[in-house]
């Protein structure tokens, strides 16, 4: 093609390519690849570190996942983690319990109940709980929430329950803005159809809402599951980090993400005892995985339901 | 034109690899002789405050010095110190405590200061001394009210630090004997800072600090009679202490050297006092 017109318009056409499609295609490519190599290099470290509890210090799984037995600084040191992770699924466990009810009313008010005020003053409000800091959190349970449990309950305040309080109110904006977007979702056709069976507005909701909306509230608490399984600092603040299973609500007690935040920095790269927190560590992600899949498989079942 | 796109294409991945490489620490670059080039210092929280001080006034003398200094903990400081990631690894505790022999054998040790560690109570109690067989009693859980040890009838409160904290280590050495604490007995608290406010704030409890963290918001307990001070410290009379270490790996070299005979020298001391450290030369007697 040696004729000059026809490489200049070539020229330009493959100008005016690049800058409307190759430009954004590029970047775009760039960031997700760069974005996914990342996340598997991450789990793949994660793997390779926290494997080596079992395949280098040749300690037995049975005993991390079992025993209670913790002590990393003895002469015989054991590594039993089982007082972290039964602490984890207690603090999780109940801070969905006290979070759900709130959370799931929440989301019905500002669907069903009254989506003006709804609109204009709880989802902002909501979305100001998501952006507080987890540090600010754990500050406040710390000077409020600590003291004022132990005048009203005795005992240290450093608990469970202050723990699952903290989280629960962490967790809240998770639960109530992904229920509130399951309620708005669902066809209006529902809830005309109700009515016109006479059924009440409270009818409506129990019997033909919630039902309907419930795969998406389950994805709501999962992902809100995951983050109380997940948060570090607020929680470490507040639940006092004794080392034991805790016999009632009031008990102080530990779990893995504050294990593994006291004793990461101050424990060398490579001995055994760095390597069972990067064991705890993956746990965590495989935690966090299963919660993703449970919630993946929940939503699935909403779009059949539709 | 594919000159251009190529060009810009280039500009792209140059762009992803610098974002990468932004997570990465730079190489180390004191090997001149001459005082200039950075310095990167690692580790032990209890010392950060001084390597930080150290840092500022260093750079007015030599401002073609740049010494940057991170917290991170002892464990951290001495393994990036061994892997070559850092030059200084700052450490509560003798590297081979915390490294394996062959590791430990790599780096070399620079004490810098001493510092000194106080018994401390919340204000409610009444107890202003304690032996060491009384604190020992304590913190191993035999001991669970404050009137067994000449204070009111009050419930005693362990506040701990966490079994790889250095000054956790420094306290049990030096103050318990060795003394394994009790287990599942103790609220345990992440930093100094938090372990001053918990003790404040909490009646009846004892835990433990750095000379460098008391203030009047807590109560320092005397050890076997004697007064948790620097003159008692520098004087051999008041047996809980530590040093606190800078480790370089094989003999410190550039900038470096240079820092860490700074930190010792003379003009740094007046620092090392009014920070609540103890400076080396002060001291009468050595471990």
């Amino acid at each position: 093609m040696p004729n000059p017109m026809a490489r200049k318009t070539l020229g330009r056409i493959n100008r005016t390519y690049w800058k409307h499609e190759g430009l954004g295609r590029a970047t775009v490519t760039v960031a997700g690849l760069f974005l996914s190599v990342l996340t598997l290099l991450m789990a793949g470290f994660l793997a390779v570190k926290g494997l080596s509890t079992f395949l280098v210090d040749h300690r037995s799984p049975l005993e991390f996942l079992f025993s209670t037995k913790w002590s990393p600084d003895a002469d015989t040191p054991a590594f039993g983690a089982l007082i972290f992770i039964v602490g984890s699924i207690l603090l999780s466990t109940l801070a969905l319990l006290i979070s759900t009810p709130f959370s799931l009313s929440t989301a019905v008010f500002v669907s069903e109940i009254s989506p003006d005020l709804g609109r204009n003053i709880l989802q902002p409000a909501i979305e100001i709980f998501v952006g507080i800091p987890s540090v600010v959190y754990g500050w406040i349970g710390l000077s409020v929430l600590v003291p004022f449990l132990r005048k009203s309950f005795g005992g240290l305040g450093f608990s469970l329950l202050a723990g699952s309080l903290v989280l629960a109110l962490m967790i809240f904006p998770t639960i109530a803005s992904l229920s509130a977007d399951a309620f708005r979702a669902l066809p209006a056709d529902f809830r005309e159809a109700s009515y016109a069976l006479g059924a009440t507005r409270w009818q409506t909701i129990r019997k033909v809402l919630l039902p309907a909306a419930m795969p998406g509230i389950l994805t709501g608490v999962v992902l809100g599951l995951a983050r109380a399984f997940g948060e570090a600092l607020a929680v470490q603040m507040v639940i006092g980090n004794m080392i034991r299973i805790p016999g009632k609500l009031t008990d102080a007690t530990v779990n893995l993400t504050s294990i593994i935040t006291m004793d990461m920095g101050n424990t060398a790269m490579g001995t055994p005892w760095n390597d069972v927190l990067w064991t705890m560590a993956l746990l965590l992600l495989l935690i966090s995985f299963l919660f993703i899949v449970l919630a993946r498989m929940t939503g699935r079942k909403r779009r059949a339901v539709r | 034109m594919f000159a251009r796109k190529n060009l810009a294409l280039a500009g792209t991945l140059l762009l992803a690899a610098a974002l990468l490489l932004a997570g990465c620490t730079p190489a180390p670059s004191a090997t001149s002789a001459s005082v200039s080039g950075t310095l990167l210092v690692v580790g032990s929280s209890a010392l950060q405050p001084l390597a930080q001080k150290a840092s500022e006034l260093f750079a007015v003398a030599n401002p073609d010095a740049t010494v940057t200094v991170q917290g991170g903990g002892s464990g951290t400081g001495l393994t990036q110190v061994a892997s070559g990631t850092c030059d200084i690894g700052d450490s509560d505790v003798f590297a081979a405590e915390k490294l394996d022999a062959a590791t430990a054998a790599t780096l070399v040790d620079h004490k810098v200061c001493v510092v000194g560690f106080a018994a401390v109570v919340s204000p409610d109690v009444t107890v202003t001394s304690l032996t060491q067989q009384q604190l020992i009693d304590i913190f191993t859980g035999k001991t669970t009210n404050w009137k067994d040890v000449g204070g009111a009838d009050e419930k005693i409160v362990l506040i701990n630090r966490p079994a790889s904290s250095g000054t956790r280590a420094a306290f049990k050495k030096y103050a318990l004997n060795g003394a394994e604490e009790a287990t599942g007995v103790a609220l345990t608290e992440d930093s100094s800072g938090t372990v001053r406010s918990t003790v404040a704030g909490t009646p009846g409890s004892i835990s433990y600090l750095a000379f460098s963290y008391l203030d009047s918001s807590i109560k320092a307990l005397s050890f076997d009679g004697v007064a948790p001070t620097a003159a008692n410290v520098a004087a051999g009379t008041y047996g809980i202490w530590s040093y606190e270490h800078m480790y370089t790996k094989g003999e410190a070299t550039g900038v470096a050297a240079a820092f860490i005979v700074y930190m010792t020298g003379d003009a740094f001391k007046a620092s090392i006092s009014s920070l609540g450290y103890i400076p080396i030369s002060d001291m009468a007697v050595s471990r």
